[in-house]
Formats: C-alpha cells, sequence, structure tokens
C-alpha cells in the first residue's frame, strides 16, 4: 500500500499516507457534522409515530456502545503488539478489535429489526429516515472498518505486509477506527441522551 | 557563479536522450500514474466539457434571442441550462483547474510524481465516469432539469417524478470523490513533497493557492454529499428529510447546498489567483508584489468563504440578525480579494510588461473580476440583493468572476504553459486574436446582462412577452455570443495547429522564475534528473540574474559548499529513483463504484457487483508494489556524474 514515491524523506518527516489519512478525517469529520447537523434540524419534527421516546432502548445501545468503546483498548493493544514485533499478540488483539466491531454492528442489525417490527420503517416519518440514515451510514464505516482489520490480520499471514517495520499500516487503520468510535460518542449523545 | 544552484536545461537534454523512453501506446495511457500524463488527460477533458457547455448556453441563447420563441420546449430549456450550469463548474472549470494542480504542482516543488501517483488516476477515471453518468440523462429521457443548485423541495420524486434529478444527484456524488481524492493527494503533495529548501513561503503563489483550494475542497465538498445523500435517500428509498408535509425541512437542503456552494465559488476562484500571480511577474520583469500579502489574503478568502453562504439565501426570511451577519462578512470577504488585486496592479505598475498573449489574458481576467467582484459587493446587501435575487443581474455577476475570472485566468494558463506540455510553441497572432474575441465577446454578451436584470428580467425563463421591452438586448447578446464563440474556434484551430505544426519549445521560452521551466519541455517522465534545492522564491531568476536576485549570501559559500547544497554527498548520486509502477486497478475502482451507484437506478443486484469489482480494485491495488524496484529506470543514475561535472 506505499503507494508514493519513496525517494527522500518527507519535508515534514510524517509519511505521506498517515497525512493523507488525516486529510481524510478531516473532511470526514464535515461529512459527519454535516450528517449530525440534518438529524439535529430534524429532530422532534416527526408528525407521525413511532417517536423516539416509544422506541430508543437506552440500556441496550449504552451496552453495544461500550463494546464499540472497549474495540478502540483493543486496536491501541494491537499497534503496541505489532510496533513490539510481538505478531502473535498483534492476531490476537486485532481479531479481537474486529470482533467486538462486530458484535456492534450485530447490535445494530438487532435494534433496527426491532424498530422495524415496533412499526418504526426508513420511511414512516422524519425520524425514521434521519435516525437510520444517520445510524446506517456510521454502521457502514464500522462495517468497512471491521472489513479492514480483517485485511489486517489476513495479511499478517503474508510475508512482508504486516511487521514491525510496516507497523503504520497498522497505526493507519488504528487512526480512522478510533475515529469512527470517537464519531459514535456524538451520535449516541445526540440521538439517544438528549431528551426528547 | 560557477555552480549553479538548478541543472541547466542544457545539461538536463543530456540526460534526457540517454534515458528509456517512457512506455508508449494506448494501454500505458489507461493505466498511468504520472501525473503529467494525467494532466493532459484533465485538460482534454475539461475542454471537451467546456464545449458542451458553450453549445448548451448557445443553444439557451438562440431561444432567448427574440420574445416568446419556441426554438426550444420550456422543459428542454430547464435541461439546458441546469446542464449548462453542472458542466461548466463540475466538469469544466474545477477539472481544468485540476488539470493545472496535476501537472504544475509536483514540477514547481521539484518533485517526481504527487504523493499518491495511483490515486491520482483514480480521481481522473472517476471524473470521467461520473461526467458519463450525470450527462446519461440526455439519452434515456431527460437530463437534469431543476437547476444546478437543485433545490429542495422540486427536486423531490413528487415534483420531479423522472429519472433527470436521479442523473443528477448520482453524478455528483460520483464528481464529489474525484474532487475529494484530488485534494487529498494535493494536500500531501504539498505539505510533504517539497524540494529541499522550499519552505512553505518560498512555494510559488500557484501551489500555495492549490494547497488552499485543496483545503477548501475537503472541507466543503462534505455538506454537498450529505445534502445530496439526503436528496438520494428522499428518491430511492422515500424518506422525508425534504418533504414538508412529514414535518422535513426544505431550507435544510438550501443550507448544506450553500455550505459548499459558496466555497465553491472560492475553490473556481483560487486556481486562477494562482494562475495571475506566476504570469503577471513574469510578463512584468519583476517578482509579485507583497507575496506574503498575496497568500495570507488567499487563506482570508478561504476561512471567510465559509461565514457567507447564507448570502444565497437572504430572500428566504432568516431574520434580521443571521441576514445582516452574513451581509457584514460578505462585505469583509472584498478586503482581501481587492488586497490581490492590488498586488498584482503594483507588480506590473513599474515594470516591463510584455504583452504577449498569456500576459492579456492576466489584465483581462483582472479588470473583468474587478467588475464581477463589484457587483458582488452589492449583493452583499441584504435590501439591494433583495431586489436583484434570481434577476439576470446575478446571471452577469457570477458570469463575470466565473468566466471573466477563472475562465480568462485559465486560458491564459493554458498558453503560458502549452510549450511546457506539448514541447511546442503556439501561434502568438492567433491567440492574441483569440483573447481579443474573447474579451470582446464576453462583454457584449455579459454586460447587458446588467441592464436586462435591473429591468427586472428573471433567470431561468425560457421564454419573454415582447411587452417587457426586453427583446432588444437579449437579440444584441445573443448577437454578441458568435463573437465569443468565433474566440473560441480561433483557440482550438490554434491548438491543433500548434501541436501539428508547431516549432520546437525552449525549455524556458519566457524566461520564467519557477522549477518547471528548468526542465526540458516536455518534461522527461521522471521530471528533474536532480531534485532541485531551493534558495529563494524566485528559484530560476536567481539561479539566471544572481546579481539581483541573489540569495546574499552568495559569495560567502565556497563553490564545495554549495556543491553539497546541491547534490547532497549522503545521498549518493539520486540513488536509482523509482518511479510509481502503471497500474490498472484504480481504474477498476472507479468502474466498480459507478456501476454500484448505477444499481441504485437499476437493481440492487448491480449494486452488488460493483461492490464486489470496487473490492477486487482494493485489493488489488494494494496488494500492487506502489514503486518499481528501480532496476528498469537505472539509466539516468548512469548519466548523473554527467550532469554533475557540467559547468
Amino acid at each position: 500500500m506505499a503507494d508514493h514515491v519513496l525517494d527522500h524523506p518527507t519535508t515534514t518527516g510524517l509519511d505521506n499516507r498517515k497525512l493523507g489519512m488525516w486529510a481524510f478525517l478531516a473532511s470526514d469529520c464535515m461529512f459527519f457534522g454535516a450528517l449530525i447537523a440534518g438529524y439535529m434540524v430534524s429532530r422532534n419534527r416527526s408528525v407521525v409515530g413511532p417517536y423516539p421516546g416509544d422506541i430508543l432502548n437506552i440500556p441496550f445501545t449504552s451496552l453495544s456502545s461500550f463494546v464499540l468503546l472497549m474495540s478502540s483498548l483493543a486496536m491501541v493493544l494491537a499497534l503496541s503488539a505489532i510496533q513490539r514485533g510481538k505478531i502473535h499478540l498483534f492476531r490476537v488483539w486485532v481479531v479481537t478489535t474486529a470482533l467486538l466491531g462486530l458484535i456492534f454492528l450485530g447490535g445494530q442489525i438487532y435494534e433496527f429489526t426491532e424498530f422495524k417490527h415496533a412499526g418504526l420503517g426508513i420511511s414512516t416519518n422524519l425520524f425514521g429516515s434521519s435516525f437510520f440514515v444517520l445510524t446506517g451510514i456510521h454502521g457502514t464505516h464500522v462495517a468497512l472498518g471491521v472489513i479492514w482489520l480483517l485485511s489486517l490480520f489476513y495479511g499478517s499471514f503474508k510475508k512482508g505486509l504486516v511487521t514491525k517495520s510496516s507497523s503504520l499500516n497498522v497505526e493507519i487503520a488504528g487512526l480512522y477506527w478510533h475515529f469512527v468510535d470517537i464519531v459514535w460518542i456524538i451520535i449516541f449523545t445526540v440521538v439517544y441522551l438528549l431528551p426528547y | 557563479m560557477a555552480m549553479r544552484a538548478i541543472a541547466r536545461p542544457s545539461q538536463v537534454g543530456a540526460v534526457h536522450e540517454t534515458t528509456l523512453t517512457e512506455p508508449t501506446g494506448l494501454w500505458s495511457w489507461i493505466t498511468t500514474v504520472d501525473h503529467k500524463r494525467i494532466g493532459i488527460m484533465y485538460l482534454f477533458l475539461s475542454i471537451f466539457y467546456l464545449f458542451v457547455g458553450g453549445i448548451e448556453a448557445s443553444l439557451l441563447r438562440v431561444q432567448l434571442a427574440k420574445p416568446s420563441n419556441s426554438f426550444v420546449s420550456a422543459d428542454t430549456f430547464n435541461q439546458l441550462f441546469t446542464m449548462h450550469g453542472t458542466t461548466m463548474i463540475f466538469l469544466a472549470l474545477m477539472p481544468m483547474s485540476a488539470a493545472f494542480f496535476n501537472y504544475l504542482v509536483p514540477l514547481m516543488i521539484g518533485a517526481r510524481d504527487v504523493a499518491f501517483p495511483r490515486l491520482n488516476a483514480f480521481s481522473w477515471w472517476v471524473l470521467l465516469f461520473g461526467s458519463i453518468v450525470i450527462n446519461l440523462g440526455w439519452f434515456t429521457g431527460g437530463a437534469p432539469n431543476a437547476g444546478w443548485f437543485s433545490y429542495a423541495n422540486l427536486t423531490s420524486s413528487a415534483f420531479s417524478p423522472g429519472h433527470n434529478v436521479d442523473w443528477w444527484v448520482l453524478g455528483v456524488q460520483i464528481l464529489g470523490l474525484s474532487s475529494l481524492a484530488t485534494s487529498f493527494n494535493m494536500i500531501v503533495t504539498i505539505i510533504n513533497m517539497r524540494a529541499p529548501g522550499m519552505t512553505l513561503m518560498r512555494m510559488p503563489p500557484f501551489v500555495w493557492m492549490t494547497l488552499i483550494t485543496a483545503v477548501l475542497i475537503v472541507m466543503a465538498f462534505p455538506a454537498l454529499t450529505v445534502g445530496v445523500t439526503f436528496l438520494m435517500f428522499d428518491r430511492f428509498f422515500s424518506t422525508n428529510f425534504f418533504v414538508p408535509e412529514a414535518g422535513g425541512s426544505p431550507l435544510l437542503w438550501q443550507h448544506l447546498f450553500w455550505v459548499f456552494g459558496h466555497p465553491e465559488v472560492y475553490i473556481l476562484i483560487l486556481p486562477a489567483f494562482g494562475i495571475v500571480s506566476e504570469i503577471v511577474p513574469v510578463f512584468s520583469r519583476k517578482p509579485l508584489f507583497g507575496y506574503s500579502a498575496v497568500i495570507f489574503s488567499g487563506i482570508a478568502i478561504a476561512v471567510l468563504g465559509f461565514s457567507v453562504w447564507a448570502h444565497h439565501m437572504f430572500t428566504v426570511g432568516m431574520g434580521p440578525v443571521p441576514t445582516s451577519v452574513f451581509g457584514l462578512t460578505t462585505m469583509l470577504i472584498a478586503l482581501p480579494t481587492g488586497v490581490k488585486i492590488f498586488n498584482w496592479t503594483f507588480t506590473m505598475w513599474g515594470g516591463h510588461l510584455s504583452l504577449k498573449s498569456p500576459m492579456l489574458f492576466m489584465i483581462g481576467m483582472i479588470s473583468m473580476f474587478i467588475i464581477g467582484g463589484l457587483s458582488g459587493v452589492m449583493h452583499a446587501s441584504p435590501p439591494v440583493d433583495a431586489q436583484q435575487q434570481d434577476s439576470y443581474f446575478v446571471v452577469a455577476h457570477f458570469h463575470y468572476v466565473l468566466f471573466g475570472g477563472s475562465l480568462f485566468g485559465l486560458m491564459g494558463a493554458m498558453y503560458y504553459w502549452f510549450p511546457k506540455m506539448a514541447g511546442k510553441m503556439f501561434h502568438e497572432g492567433l491567440a492574441k486574436a483569440h483573447f481579443f474575441f474573447m474579451f470582446v465577446g464576453f462583454n457584449l454578451v455579459f454586460m447587458p446582462m446588467h441592464w436586462v436584470g435591473l429591468e427586472g428580467m428573471p433567470r431561468r425563463i425560457y421564454t419573454y412577452d415582447e411587452s417587457t421591452g426586453w427583446g432588444g438586448w437579449n437579440l444584441f447578446i445573443s448577437l454578441g455570443l458568435f463573437v465569443l464563440v468565433f474566440g473560441f474556434i480561433l483557440f482550438t484551430v490554434n491548438m491543433l495547429l500548434s501541436l501539428a505544426t508547431g516549432e520546437k519549445a525552449p525549455a524556458d521560452p519566457w524566461d520564467s522564475d519557477t522549477l518547471e521551466w528548468s526542465i526540458p519541455s516536455p518534461p522527461p517522465f521522471y521530471n528533474f534528473a536532480h531534485i532541485p534545492t531551493v534558495l529563494t522564491r524566485v528559484p530560476l531568476w536567481t539561479e539566471k540574474y544572481p546579481d539581483v536576485y541573489g540569495t546574499g549570501e552568495h559569495g560567502q559559500s565556497t563553490d564545495a559548499e554549495r556543491m553539497h547544497n546541491i547534490y547532497p554527498v549522503d545521498e549518493p548520486a539520486e540513488t536509482g529513483f523509482h518511479m510509481p509502477n502503471a497500474s490498472i486497478y484504480p481504474l477498476i475502482l472507479a468502474v466498480g463504484i459507478t456501476i454500484g451507484f448505477l444499481g441504485l437506478l437499476i437493481n440492487p443486484v448491480v449494486i452488488v457487483l460493483g461492490a464486489a469489482i470496487a473490492f477486487i480494485g482494493v485489493f488489488g491495488w494494494i496488494l500492487q508494489p506502489a514503486v518499481g524496484d528501480g532496476t528498469s529506470h537505472d539509466e539516468p543514475v548512469a548519466a548523473a556524474p554527467a550532469t554533475r561535472s557540467a559547468k
């Protein structure tokens, strides 16, 4: 993935890919910022039910949020392991991170199905539209992250792809993963915790 | 002056002749990751769409030439003005700017390519496919017809039942990816890939404006993506974001659109500002007056550009406080813009002006942009704006900044860098004639629009009654268009003729000050045989005129020290530099993404197919080594010692 011309050390000393990742995250910040703003504008404006108060299961989502936040811890440990060259430990933690991400996604699928049974679809009312689009797009980010982490796990069995000297591959995935987690904290607050 | 800060063109020429020839043939262009080739591909695509947008505009003018005309139907007229705006902004001006970003930035900062060459190729393919998707409506029953800013809830399924708006939604989504990818690339390239000695405040102003534009795109495009995503869900999955009956807010669209849309104006004009700041000094034989002021006012424009979006929405009734605030910030942004105008004027003041064609375009750009800027300040006043909203006065205003400003700048750039890109000189007489017809024609077409606008003629009406009295000026405008079109015919003839029969261009035909002129025209595929060391803001002038533009340390350091500075010994002989590998995966990924989006219109199975192709693209991309092992490009290294010993 080293997609740059490696002739010279970079001007800043930072790796191009890392800088590129930060530029992407800046953009993604604005993306989620606009998305959340759109949710806030649409908040409490549904004209028919079910309304958020009738349907949100805050204890359940708190639990799955906790799982997602713990995945960030696992991610840190995975990076630390590969930086010390401990490839087996890295595999353990990277799979743990992906699994925790998958549990979160499973929780989201369960939640979406429950809402569907309770009569809330994406086109039922404005709450349904804004809720499913916002959390769905975040879930898509998590899903892409899980695929990325599993690819790193797979890559760790290939020669030279994920090693101590190429730990930057893991670090960049970590940047993305932590960002997606942080965004969830804001979404969880805005969607679940702020009183309607 | 025994030693040269930069390898002279003649020296590099020696390397060039002994170098492996770069790959040729169609396949090498399809898989290319060379920023120069991609820049040229951008240029051709943008010129093509400039003509497409021009033809659309011509059809609009034929329809409006006389009252109660029936040359095109109302619906066709709607499609034409929607696609004229969309095409000119997303497919002509932005890609033309991107063409120069791609071609020039690595050359100007002394790099061998951009930071992510394959991502660069991806940007172009996505642009190509996005441009096709957004135009598919012409062949499938109706092009987008809701205006280039597609206001909700006209775009709801209830009011736009056909597929017209769907094409716009899908096209804009795909095109946004292209702009974002280019911007990530440019940001990293400019921050991270500069030649030794090229500090931020030694960067050519065009590189600075590219950086600022890229940051603007990175920050502004997500708002558009979100707005279009909401619209996409509204249209394809019956959500309620912009449906007032369900509590949705059509105003949300306007905010999201203009949070993107106003920075977009600066995304379109800042590259032209950079171009003017490069070309005016060269043809005035003086360095840019107040370099720092030009850079910092560019940054100020970018920052303020995010605080003025609601001036597009004064008439929606936001209340006195927001209206006043946005009116004030809009007036404020005129200040840094005015600073730049003064800088260019003072650069010319007292200079030895050489009125060659690129310079004529720059003078045209500055003067036309002043007119557009002044009518822009008028709109900053909400009561005045309320009178002018949606009238031809506004049409006149934004054509003076985008055509008179951006396009004049880009056309000048086309001539200025044509010798570098093509390796051929163009016909100066034809170029001057092009400028003359374009300048006169432009004013014949757009100046009277101010007057019909003030007389009350609204935008986007497909016809008008004779009793309005607008017929005279409208005929005048439509006839003026012929002059303008003739100018572009001259441009095309000049380009084709010069490509075929132009005399060979020297490395530095304009006696310029930036690094791209230090290497042959056209540049070898590896750009620089030796990465130059930059000592001043005008590296090539420092090199050519050390007595005037020397570093002050001249004479203080020994030749040996200077030599070390130029070719550091700890980096022995340009260590068999590795050029990036050609790659097919950017194309595959772009195809996958495009098919995936089209699946929304066709069948969910197609979405899965697109995702699968994109998946193959991503993994092929990751697993393919980015750079060669160096063995195939060793010859420049072998030739390097000859260059080093040359005096």
